[in-house]
């Protein structure tokens, strides 16, 4: 059973979609396990002023894309990167046991665009 | 969130289970609190409850084409199946332990495969083609010297596919070997009679043909050897003891005469659905494809995938619209992978885990149908807006 604050985040997901001229781009997850997101990312002075994101997987997939994009927009690179599975699992009001994992998978999504970001911009 | 409101719940589930027919109900209510007596008591409260049993055993008898001396009342078709198969193993094991089923048997009878598989037991698991069926030659090149046990379901319950019974039974019974069939999913919505189907056992549930839950009958044809399923009292010839279910047993008598009146009408009816949604999704929504055969598949199924989404979000957002259905992705199984069934098929995972069963019943319409094509349209349509591999297809087109 999914909360309803998942449930809302499936239902309306906040920031889907892409940037086409992302700072950083991420893609974690696998179709093989039913689960693929990607996070774009708009990143100005090291803070990140836009995030969007495109998803396949479950309610609770959706729900935790969503729900990162909007814990992270407003927040430094540093900040974002300390951004655990918890705390994306917290905002929702706690996710199914069988279920963190998708919450892992956010962490991971943001983690990897933000590694995205910095290749491009060296020292940054 | 709230779910659409004011619009009619569209229950699209009935291979899951059905609600217990209201004659069926009035059948069952009796034995609850007014005739509690005790079967195996000798006085008038035990007598009716024993003569419900009685009845009982003769509808099915009658329903399935045998004698009532062969129909033995279970609690479930997982434990029909559990007592067929170790109960054949374990009475058989002098003889061999070579045992040939399918790869797209239901759970109870794959894990219970597996478990004498421990236990010493070979097992073959005969792969299915692409559209989910088996060949009786596949089952014939299997035989071994020990082979002890046959077992294949008769339609399978995700795909709807139905397997050639007939056939397979016949190459067991030339060479003297135990066939089982699990018609759970097939009692109620094909005519199945069993005085020229060669079956020496065969499992089934009433809740799958409104009748109650928790009511099961595994089919003995006379001479079948395999062992108890318990030891106790003697309910059930000795071979299941336990204080029978009298008010479930009562349920199932009546649900499977009812079945079996209705079935032809009941068939055509689901088949006429069945044929138009297949007709509808395939022609409505792009990168869909159908799962099982076409043609050899139970009237009232169609299970399709989807590219690019996953099924439990469409089933959410069928949900929201008042339907209920059920997929074979990962996240409705509560497993890493996908159905075995739609791996067994061949299909890729990320296209098993778009998968969706819809299985109809005596209630829905031809509305019905209209319904969910429309809500496809929508939900299926808002998962792949937001699908990554969505987007990918569209770049490379």
């Amino acid at each position: 059973m999914y909360s309803d604050k998942v449930m809302d985040h499936f239902m309306n997901p906040r920031n889907v979609g892409e940037i086409p001229d992302a700072d950083g781009v991420g893609q974690v997850g696998n179709p093989k396990c039913g689960d693929i997101m990607k996070m774009y990312l708009k990143i100005n002075d090291g803070i990140i002023v836009d995030a969007k994101f495109k998803t396949f997987g479950c309610g609770a997939a959706v729900a935790t894309s969503s729900i990162s994009t909007e814990l992270i927009v407003g927040k430094t690179v540093e900040e974002a990167l300390k951004i655990t599975n918890k705390a994306v699992a917290d905002a929702l009001d706690g996710l199914p046991p069988a279920k963190m994992h998708c919450s892992n998978l956010a962490e991971e999504a943001i983690r990897a665009a933000i590694e995205d970001y910095r290749s491009k911009n060296p020292g940054k | 969130m709230t779910r659409d409101t004011g619009k009619k719940e569209i229950y699209l589930d009935h291979a899951a289970t059905t609600g217990v027919k209201q004659e069926v109900l009035e059948e069952m209510m009796p034995y609850f609190s007014l005739r509690y007596g005790n079967p195996s008591s000798i006085y008038k409260l035990g007598r009716e409850s024993r003569q419900a049993i009685d009845m009982a055993r003769e509808r099915t008898a009658l329903a399935l084409g045998v004698s009532p001396s062969e129909v033995f009342f279970t609690g479930s078709g997982t434990e029909s199946l559990n007592w067929a198969i170790k109960g054949a193993a374990e009475a058989n094991s002098s003889k061999g332990k070579h045992i040939i089923t399918s790869n797209i048997e239901h759970h109870a009878v794959l894990h219970t495969c597996l478990y004498l598989q421990k236990k010493g037991y070979d097992v073959t698991f005969l792969p299915v083609d692409r559209n989910g069926l088996l060949t009786a030659e596949q089952v014939f090149k299997a035989i071994r010297k020990d082979t002890i046990l046959i077992t294949v379901m008769t339609a399978n319950n995700e795909i709807g596919t139905i397997q050639p019974v007939a056939e397979i039974g016949a190459i067991a019974k030339e060479h003297g070997i135990l066939f089982h069939t699990d018609a759970v999913q097939a009692i109620g919505n094909i005519p199945i009679n069993l005085k020229t189907l060669p079956v020496d056992m065969l499992s089934l549930s009433a809740h799958k043909f409104y009748g109650p839950k928790g009511a099961g009958v595994l089919y003995l044809r006379k001479g079948s050897r395999i062992t108890d399923i318990l030891q106790g009292g003697g309910q059930e010839k000795g071979r299941r003891p336990g204080t029978e279910n009298v008010p479930a047993i009562a349920g199932l008598g009546k649900a499977i005469e009812l079945a079996s009146q209705n079935i032809e009408k009941y068939n055509a009816h689901m088949l006429n659905l069945r044929n138009k949604l297949i007709d509808k999704v395939l022609a409505a929504i792009p990168y869909t494809r159908l799962n099982g055969d076409r043609e050899k598949r139970l009237p009232g199924n169609a299970n399709f995938s989807f590219e690019f989404i996953e099924g439990e979000s469409l089933l959410l957002l069928l949900d929201m619209k008042g339907i209920s259905a059920s997929s074979g992705s990962a996240c409705t199984s509560g497993s890493l992978d996908p159905s075995h069934v739609l791996l067994a098929i061949g299909l890729p995972h990320e296209i098993a885990h778009g998968s969706l069963r819809v299985t109809f019943g005596e209630t829905n319409t031809e509305d019905d149908i209209d319904a969910l094509t429309e809500a496809l349209i929508f939900s299926v349509g808002k998962l792949r807006e937001m699908s990554p591999l969505y987007e990918n297809a569209a770049k490379n087109i």
